[in-house]
């Protein structure tokens, strides 16, 4: 068949994926209208991007670990332990700023290669090893800072999670080096998209009817742009989000194009058959630990700077706001499900009922209610929609 | 009292978009053998899940009538309670509780809830000595071979009382002697007053245990066949269901083939392997075989015989310690460490238990058929995802493999199916040598043709071909050249000419000396 496919199929062919869009653009929706519009303002949405980046960073490499058929419980400890790291580097021994980012992002692979080795080579679980690393990079995180918190970091550094890549090009009241930026992404996208089309073409598959590309294309192209928009009207373009785009388009194309990303699939549908299929099994679950270890730090790196300190008990529980974003990004339990995209749609459906609960002035306690029930109905959605695939079997 | 202890009427039973059941009907006289045949896909599980309350009442139309009383049943505790026992085709017995814990699981014997383990140990014995099992009931259950976890379960169902017993493809697991002694079990208790339903794929077994026969096929009954009346009036069975299971008469049950032998492919030497916990015991021992280019060789073994252990062992040492022995592709000695290694010389397994170790069942026929082969579409290190669809759709053409798109989910397709798509996957990788572990374990007549038919396109364009099998017909029907398999050794080789059923059987149970 090298016909058009039509929207319901298009729709139900990924209920399970796309179900996850639709709950974010209704949550979105439902907190716009509860705040008043504040939600989408342009200093919340900046504010947004910034408070909760490092959650999305550790998520992105925590839905490849639940993939494998792993959890790490351990990232909020490697969150404290390296930030802490990089401020006794640059505050108590006042070395440059990069030598500190260099020396937290070696704590990473250091405590990746620890866990790594635990998991991948000796086969103790996961579940076991990152509790265990959880209390050990803890301990380590205290001793490193005697206990006390250290402040505050240099400028440059504090620039990674607070700076601005605005007024290069000045702009009437709003940014337009950051319009440009969004401009060409929206670019970029509709190039890639269509030249993915021609290929499917070139191998004679079913694409969607031209009218619908455009309008699925115009839709994305908008929302980029009204974000971007609305960035613009406030300070700019966060570095941060250049560097958490750059890693959200970087995992996705290893989880979804590389051989190394379909034998982590491989490995969490079925671990016996993916060593009888040649999948080095060792190897990959000893990478994809080291992998959690360096974004573990990145996120500590983005968090010390956003706090401006260090502090021994940062990153407490980062870890499960990191394992349920995978998970309401539509990861399996029993692994061998789950993207990068999905677990960063995830942590924003967190982000925004956080941040929205927040305006509304909902006191924590209700706010954690919330948030624990969003999570079982998430996974309960995924369990029901895949019995209900089974039901013909 | 109605001598039919079992009569389901205009069964219809609709999953969405399908009809699994259409107004199909069985009756099951008190006190016989009755045997339930269909192709997969058929609807005998359905029509089984019906019976049993797994699909409750309500949820299908037609009455099923037990023991003269219209019954409905809304879950399997239901009809158990009145004595029909189902054993599915998967064991449902937990490995690490004893025997005599498994056989009372859900129904312990307690005072008060306190379980008195001495009556329970007792109770156990007396029904292991029904079914023949000489096994302390302590004994872990996961210790034990197929063939005895398949006693411990009928036990289990005995010491529910069972009136009708269900047996789902009772022996397809199981080796020649211990299908015999199950079979034997079964007639003792039909002597005993236990009615038995038994589905199989295995058609001489039913010509030989069952009173009568239904036959299944696209969801609607074909016939109900006396096979006592059948039999004496000289009718050939086996033909007769076999051509109401596919509708047509099956001409020959392997295809036949032309033979061009090349050179020397696949030969190992002094191939030793010890068991991977018990170092001292040797599971290989000092093997020696050889595959020549286009020949289908055979390797014919019982249970525990070592087979399976010497092709896993070969490829890429994925089975036991301490391997020792050569290995030559084309003459030339090569080192296998690893699978890649094994999949990088050209040789590919295709395991016995596809569902185990064949594939991943929740991912898509695309992707499983990629997996062993993923440099071929990822010249450059990223995946060509539409040259995979390509490939993908190549062998659904090809393979015969029957499925919607090539974005179908593995699980949810018939073994047959899943059986064409492990094949496919290895295909892929360009082997030299194929290794093929019960090829059509679990998979009905139509596609075991198939697949016969595929190995023999496999070897006719010059692959070498090893086939590991429990059924002796279809290593006779299939193969050039026969190694038989006893205790780890090599006990025989023979010419296909040279070989017959009994000849094989006295080889692949010769002891050691």
């Amino acid at each position: 068949m090298t016909g058009t496919s039509n929207i319901i199929e298009l729709l139900t062919r990924n209920m399970r994926q796309s179900g996850i869009y639709i709950a974010f653009v209704l949550i979105v929706l439902l907190f716009t209208v509860l705040t008043g519009g504040t939600l989408l303002s342009p200093g919340n949405i900046t504010n947004l991007v910034l408070q909760y980046s490092y959650i999305l960073i550790l998520a992105i490499g925590m839905v490849m670990i639940i993939v494998a058929g792993h959890i790490d419980l351990s990232v909020g400890s490697v969150v404290a332990l390296t930030g802490g790291v990089a401020a006794v580097v640059i505050i108590r021994e006042g070395m440059p700023w990069w030598v500190g980012i260099i020396a937290a992002l070696i704590t990473g692979v250091l405590v990746g290669i620890w866990q790594g080795f635990w998991v991948a080579i000796v086969g103790i679980p996961a579940f076991i090893v990152t509790l265990a690393g959880m209390l050990i990079f803890r301990g380590l995180a205290m001793q490193v800072l005697d206990n006390v918190s250290l402040s505050p970091f240099p400028e440059e550094y504090r620039q990674i999670a607070g700076g601005f890549s605005n007024g290069l090009l000045g702009g009437p009241g709003y940014d337009l080096f950051t319009l440009v930026i969004f401009a060409l992404a929206s670019v970029g996208f509709a190039v890639q998209q269509w030249r993915a089309r021609m290929r499917k073409l070139e191998y004679k598959q079913p694409v969607e009817a031209l009218w619908l590309f455009a309008v699925k294309v115009i839709l994305v192209v908008s929302v980029i742009m009204a974000f971007g928009w609305q960035l613009a009207n406030s300070r700019g373009l966060p570095y941060v989000l250049v560097l958490l785009a750059a890693l959200v388009l970087i995992y996705g194309f290893v989880t979804q194009r590389t051989v190394f990303g379909r034998h982590i699939y491989a490995m969490g549908g079925n671990l016996d058959a993916a060593k009888l299929s040649g999948v080095k099994t060792k190897r990959v679950n000893f990478l994809l630990f080291v992998n959690m270890g360096v974004l573990a730090a990145i996120a500590g790196i983005v968090y010390s700077a956003r706090s401006n300190s260090a502090q021994p008990a940062a990153g407490n529980m980062f870890e499960l706001d990191a394992i349920a974003a995978a998970f309401i990004g539509g990861a399996a339990v029993t692994g061998g499900v789950g993207k990068v995209q999905g677990a960063i749609i995830g942590g924003l459906i967190m982000a925004v009922m956080s941040n929205g609960m927040q305006i509304m002035g909902i006191d924590q306690s209700t706010q954690n209610v919330v948030r624990g029930v969003v999570l079982v109905l998430a996974v309960a959605y995924d369990v029901w929609s895949k019995k209900r695939a089974s039901v013909s079997s | 009292m109605n001598e039919n202890i079992l009569e389901m009427r205009s069964i219809t039973k609709r999953f969405p978009g399908v009809v699994a059941l259409q107004d199909v009907n069985l009756q099951v006289r008190r006190g016989e053998i009755h045997a339930v045949c269909g192709e997969n896909g058929a609807g005998k599980s359905t029509l089984m899940k019906v019976l049993s309350g797994v699909h409750p009442a309500g949820t299908y139309e037609g009455e099923i009538h037990f023991e003269s009383k219209q019954v409905s049943f809304s879950s399997l505790n239901d009809s158990e309670d009145l004595g029909i026992v189902i054993i599915h085709q998967e064991l449902a017995l937990v490995p690490h509780l004893s025997v005599a814990e498994n056989i009372f699981l859900g129904n312990e014997k307690s005072h008060g809830g306190i379980i008195n383990w001495h009556e329970v140990n007792l109770a156990a014995a007396a029904l292991l000595e029904k079914v023949g099992l000489h096994e302390n009931p302590v004994t872990p259950v996961g210790h034990l071979g197929v063939g005895k976890q398949q006693l411990v379960e009928i036990a289990k169902a005995l010491s529910k009382d069972v009136k009708l017993l269900i047996l789902d493809e009772p022996t397809a697991a199981l080796n020649d002697d211990d299908s015999a002694h199950l079979l034997g079990l079964i007639r003792d208790l039909r002597e005993e007053g236990v009615t038995c339903i038994i589905i199989s794929h295995k058609l001489g077994e039913i010509a030989a245990v069952a009173d009568s026969t239904t036959v299944i096929r696209d969801g609607s009954t074909v016939e109900t066949i006396d096979m006592v009346e059948a039999s004496n009036n000289g009718e050939d069975l086996t033909r007769r269901i076999i051509r109401d299971m596919v509708g047509r008469d099956m001409e020959n049950m392997y295809p036949a083939r032309d033979v061009t032998l090349g050179e020397e492919v696949f030969r190992i030497e002094d191939w030793h392997v010890s068991h991977p916990t018990q170092r001292d015991r040797k599971v290989v021992d000092g093997a020696e075989l050889n595959v020549r280019a286009g020949e289908v060789v055979g390797i014919a073994g019982l249970m525990g015989a070592g087979r399976t252990e010497l092709a896993m062992s070969v490829f890429g040492k994925s089975y036991g310690r301490d391997i020792s022995g050569t290995v030559y592709m084309h003459g030339k000695p090569v080192k296998i460490e690893s699978v890649s290694d094994a999949i990088k010389s050209g040789i590919a397994y295709v395991s016995e238990d596809r569902k185990r170790y064949g594939l991943n069942l929740i991912d898509d026929i695309r992707r499983n058929i990629s997996s062993s082969a993923l440099k071929r579409i990822a010249p450059r290190g990223w995946i060509n995802e539409n040259e995979e669809i390509a490939v993908a759709e190549r062998y659904r053409g090809s393979m015969n493999i029957k499925a919607p798109t090539v974005m179908s989910v593995l699980g949810k397709l018939s073994g047959g199916n899943q059986q064409k798509v492990v094949l496919s996957k290895w295909l892929y990788t360009e082997p030299e040598l194929l290794i093929l572990d019960e090829p059509t374990r679990g998979i009905d007549v139509g596609a075991k043709y198939e697949i016969y038919s595929i190995i023999n396109k496999l070897a006719a364009s010059g692959k070498a071909i090893i086939v590991i099998s429990s059924e002796l017909p279809e290593v006779l029907g299939m193969c050039d050249r026969v190694y038989t398999l006893s205790s780890g050794r090599i006990t025989g080789q023979l010419p296909v000419e040279d070989a017959t059923q009994e000849r094989l059987m006295e080889l692949m149970t010769m002891e050691k000396d």
